[in-house]
């Protein structure tokens, strides 16, 4: 996307390395989100912002190919889970964007807390990552 | 969520499948599965029929926004049940008869069953409301829905420009509806319309009741179009013919009908209430009847006779309310209410069968034409059965339901110059003398309406097209609307007690039931009444009228067939899309810094207007911590960054100072124990700070700065004024939470986050569980931004457009 690309081995390879640190600490980020700091706005940024290291380092051609993912759908997906979790409560009679949790004995894992506002959270997750890389990388493909 | 909020709600559901269906099940009509939806719809509303005609209502609710009283109630009674089954019992019947209307290979039939769906469900959403919030919601949708209706062939002008016109008019009258459903609820403190009945009392005796009704009324009068907001009716006739048929004849246009009923219990009784339904409705009687004349257009003949009869049920709704002046029934009034119920569910059997007649005629001559149709009787005799029985119906001839309603509708007339309350006693006469008029009107274009379409002789050469009958599918429709039509005309008191009496008890709520003004005992033969001779009246007078046609016809006003209202419309229009286009260029210089010197100086008008207004300052600093050593460093560097900007020429040192004040205020929140606002900043910086980059490569090098200094210190005290502000704020916001002793809010979600949302990051479960619309919705924001973004870039605007 950018004309002074040079071949900078040393960024590369730190690129190769370090993008993927990040997205595995947004995911981490995303999950702590109800306990610890975190949550899906940040793990939303984050995710993007590794996916942008990507898109710098290497070619745009070779991350689209990599990363098959058109964005601009993204945006719309994140919003209706995240409106689309409100109505959960509704079904059962409460009012919209109640959320739920309980603590459930898994096998292996022990006891987890699951919530539906990890679902809630999910949506907010993609929207934010989607938005953040439809801006950018729309202002980054224009030609003129 | 009862199974009553399902019903409301399937249209809605079923609608996400239809696109699906469209898509993979090609080989048959999308229509018939569409056709399930209003079928089932209608065998679920007809068991309530027993217990309603009983006096049983049935209310069903569930919270939707509590605190601020917005319940998702669903509310059955006698009218609203005889509205669901109109709008799904001729809702299966439009659906039916579209599905051989329209073609499967050549129309967009995925659409049309989308919008007609949502239609129905938003339709269905206002008459079984009972909060007025809700049904506000699907008023609005209606309106948005029937604008996608109308504007269904969207590549033609006139359907879009009718679409446009009806969303501008009906929108603007909902807006208004919004406010004063504002206004009943600062009266009565609830949006329950059932509540606010037992408040009625004190209603009528407000200061502000006049507005109020004036503000719902306007919505309810856009919605009916009724004059003078009836122009866009006659335009929506551009949408498909079924649509026509549903929306302008049996349920749209009826809305506003159901609201004035809905509150004739509330405001009823009072004279101006009275008086403006009453008065507009008689106008808008007069000019429809008058102006569906002048029509050269099959479908626009029949827009116009829909808006006269509408205003002739609404000046009955409007008489008939005066009953609540009174505590008891009294026959005189109530016959006016028993005339509009009455006439309501005969307009739609015959209204309905007209307009798909009339589609069947244009579907298979090509032509909607008065001037050059004709003849078609031996061609197409089913269609001209159909539209005999229909047009007669609604001319009000014996034995057909249209007679028996057009009797009562002067009964309710002449009744009105015995009232006695309201000056009526005088001005009363009016009523009927103009009541009668309007059905001459009526019964001519009834006869324009069939013998110019079916009687004379045909010629072949005339139509663009080969004529033959209609396919059989296309006839059920119609056909049993007509017989609908003709059974209640024989068996006039098929209705009363099941739903005609429930829904008279509903619209007069209140009053006493088992009086004996509410029995309806509808009969073909009272004698030689007054009734009787003005309908011996109308047909002589209407069959000269009718008669010297070719006379008459060559005057200058039958031939200008464009509404008197229109070119106001269209000024109002232009004028307002020239007003603010001129807004629009002093204000968008096209300079960003111009922005945000707009943007700034309006923030310090109004907060420091408030805050002299408030008196609001304080400044206390005996209660303030102390300063630590890290943040007096950190705030030092913040300010050495902030300050150097301005004196930075070089665009990539002023990106990255710019970035070095964002990641000191992420060290600030560090500081002061927030990680997730640390977090979300730095991310936020980082981000930006590649945007700018991106940005910056598109840009041209900075230049000297070469502005005035009159315009370097206008910017230079905007900037200190909006950051004094700021300080003052902050100050001020300090010492009040300090001076007052009120707990902060953060208390609260200390304490219950982890019980309440099972969190222990507080500011995370604030965002998704306790504050989730705001986060959601800022989301939304977001993705607006991107489209912005997205609209601004990949589809830049030619060199000279205009916005």
């Amino acid at each position: 996307m950018m004309q002074w690309k040079t071949n900078n081995l040393l960024f590369i390879h730190v690129t190769r390395i370090a993008s993927f640190l990040i997205l595995s600490f947004s995911i981490y980020l995303f999950f702590a989100g109800h306990n610890d700091p975190g949550g899906g706005f940040i793990g939303g940024l984050m995710t993007a912002a590794a996916v942008l290291l990507l898109y710098l380092t290497f070619d745009k051609r070779k991350i689209d190919e990599m990363l098959p993912i058109n964005y601009v759908n993204l945006i719309p997906t994140g919003l209706l889970i995240g409106f689309g979790a409100g109505f959960i409560g509704m079904i059962f009679g409460f009012p919209y964007l109640t959320q739920f949790f309980d603590y459930f004995t898994l096998p292996w894992i022990g006891e987890v807390e699951l919530a539906t506002a990890v679902l809630f959270d999910l949506g907010i997750y993609l929207g934010v990552a989607a938005v953040a890389l439809t801006i950018i990388l729309t202002i980054a493909g224009d030609e003129e | 969520m009862s199974l009553l909020h399902w019903a409301i709600l399937i249209p809605f559901l079923f609608a996400i499948i239809v696109p699906i269906l469209y898509k993979y099940i090609r080989p048959i009509h999308t229509g018939w599965f569409v056709l399930l939806v209003p079928s089932v719809l209608f065998i679920y509303f007809l068991p309530y029929l027993t217990p309603i005609s009983n006096g049983d209502t049935f209310m069903e609710s569930v919270p939707w926004v509590p605190s601020l009283g917005i319940q998702f109630s669903a509310y059955v009674d006698g009218w609203s049940l005889l509205f669901a089954l109109l709008i799904t019992g001729i809702g299966a019947l439009v659906v039916l008869y579209s599905i051989f209307y329209l073609d499967k290979k050549y129309e967009a039939l995925n659409n049309f069953y989308v919008y007609l769906l949502l239609f129905m469900g938003a339709m269905l959403g206002v008459v079984l409301s009972d909060n007025l919030i809700v049904l506000y919601v699907f008023w609005e949708l209606t309106s948005l829905s029937s604008t996608l209706l109308i504007s269904y062939w969207y590549y033609r002008d006139a359907s879009i420009n009718g679409a446009v016109k009806s969303l501008n008019i009906t929108v603007l009258g909902g807006f208004a509806m919004l406010a004063g459903f504002a206004l009943l609820y600062v009266m009565t403190g609830t949006f329950s319309i059932q509540e606010m009945i037992g408040q009625a009392g004190t209603v009528i005796d407000h200061p502000l009741f006049l507005p109020t009704i004036i503000l719902i009324l306007l919505g309810a009068f856009t919605k009916s179009a009724q004059f003078p907001f009836h122009i866009w009716l006659p335009d929506a006739m551009e949408a498909p013919t079924p649509v026509s048929a549903y929306l302008h004849s049996a349920t749209m246009v009826k809305a506003g009908i159901y609201l004035v009923a809905r509150f004739t219990p509330l405001f009823g009784g009072a004279a101006e209430w009275f008086w403006i339904i009453a008065g507009a409705g008689l106008l808008t009687t007069l000019w429809g009847s008058f102006s569906a004349l002048r029509q050269k257009d099959l479908k626009g003949l029949l827009a116009y006779s829909t808006i006269s009869q509408l205003g002739m049920v609404m000046c009955l709704l409007g008489l008939g309310s005066a009953a609540l002046y009174f505590d008891e029934a009294n026959e005189l009034y109530t016959v006016a209410i028993l005339a509009a119920v009455f006439h309501l569910f005969n307009h739609a059997s015959f209204k309905g069968s007209l307009f798909m007649t009339a589609g069947i005629v244009d579907h298979e001559t090509g032509t909607r034409d008065i001037r050059s149709l004709g003849g078609l009787m031996l061609v197409m005799p089913a269609t001209a059965t159909i539209s005999l029985i229909g047009a007669a119906s609604m001319a009000g001839l014996p034995p057909l339901n249209g007679f028996l309603s057009k009797e009562h509708f002067f009964m309710g007339l002449t009744n009105a110059a015995e009232y006695g309350i309201f000056n009526m006693e005088t001005v009363g006469l009016i009523f009927p003398i103009i009541g009668w008029l309007a059905s001459v009107f009526t019964f001519v274009y009834c006869c324009i309406f069939f013998f110019k379409t079916f009687a004379g002789r045909f010629d072949a050469s005339r139509f663009p097209k080969k004529v033959h009958e209609a396919p059989v599918g296309m006839l059920i429709s119609p056909a049993i609307l007509g017989f609908i039509v003709v059974t209640v005309g024989l068996f006039p008191n098929l209705l009363s007690q099941s739903i005609i009496e429930p829904s008279m008890a509903s619209i007069l709520n209140g009053l006493p039931m088992d009086n004996e003004a509410f029995s309806v005992d509808i009969e073909h033969w009272h004698g030689f009444s007054l009734e009787l001779w003005m309908t011996i009246g109308v047909v002589a007078f209407g069959s000269l009228i009718f008669a010297g046609m070719g006379r008459w016809s060559k005057w200058s006003i039958y031939n200008k067939d464009v509404d008197p209202f229109t070119p106001v419309y269209d000024a109002t229009m232009t004028g307002t899309i020239k007003g603010s286009q001129l807004i629009t260029n002093v204000q968008m210089t096209g300079r960003l810094r111009d922005y945000f010197a707009f943007i700034a100086v309006f923030f310090l008008i109004i907060t420091s207007w408030t805050m002299v207004r408030f008196d609001a300052f304080a400044l206390d600093l005996e209660a303030m911590g102390n300063v630590t050593i890290y943040e007096m460093l950190l705030i030092g560097l913040l300010l050495v960054s902030v300050l150097s900007l301005p004196f930075i020429q070089k665009r990539i040192a002023a990106v990255v100072v710019l970035g070095f004040v964002g990641f000191f205020i992420a060290l600030l929140f560090v500081n002061f124990r927030a990680p997730d606002l640390a977090l979300t900043q730095l991310l936020i910086e980082t981000v930006l700070v590649v945007l700018f980059m991106l940005a910056f490569y598109h840009l041209p090098e900075l230049r000297k700065e070469t502005s005035k200094l009159t315009f370097k210190w206008t910017n230079a005290m905007i900037s200190f004024g909006i950051g004094l502000m700021m300080t003052v704020i902050a100050f001020s916001a300090f010492t009040f939470g300090q001076g007052n002793g009120f707990d902060p809010i953060s208390d609260y979600f200390i304490e219950n986050s982890a019980d309440l949302a099972g969190g222990y990051n507080m500011v995370n479960v604030v965002l998704v569980d306790f504050r989730g619309l705001d986060t959601i919705l800022e989301v939304l924001v977001l993705a607006i931004a991107a489209l912005g973004v997205i609209a601004l870039i990949r589809l830049r605007m030619k060199e000279g457009d205009d916005v």
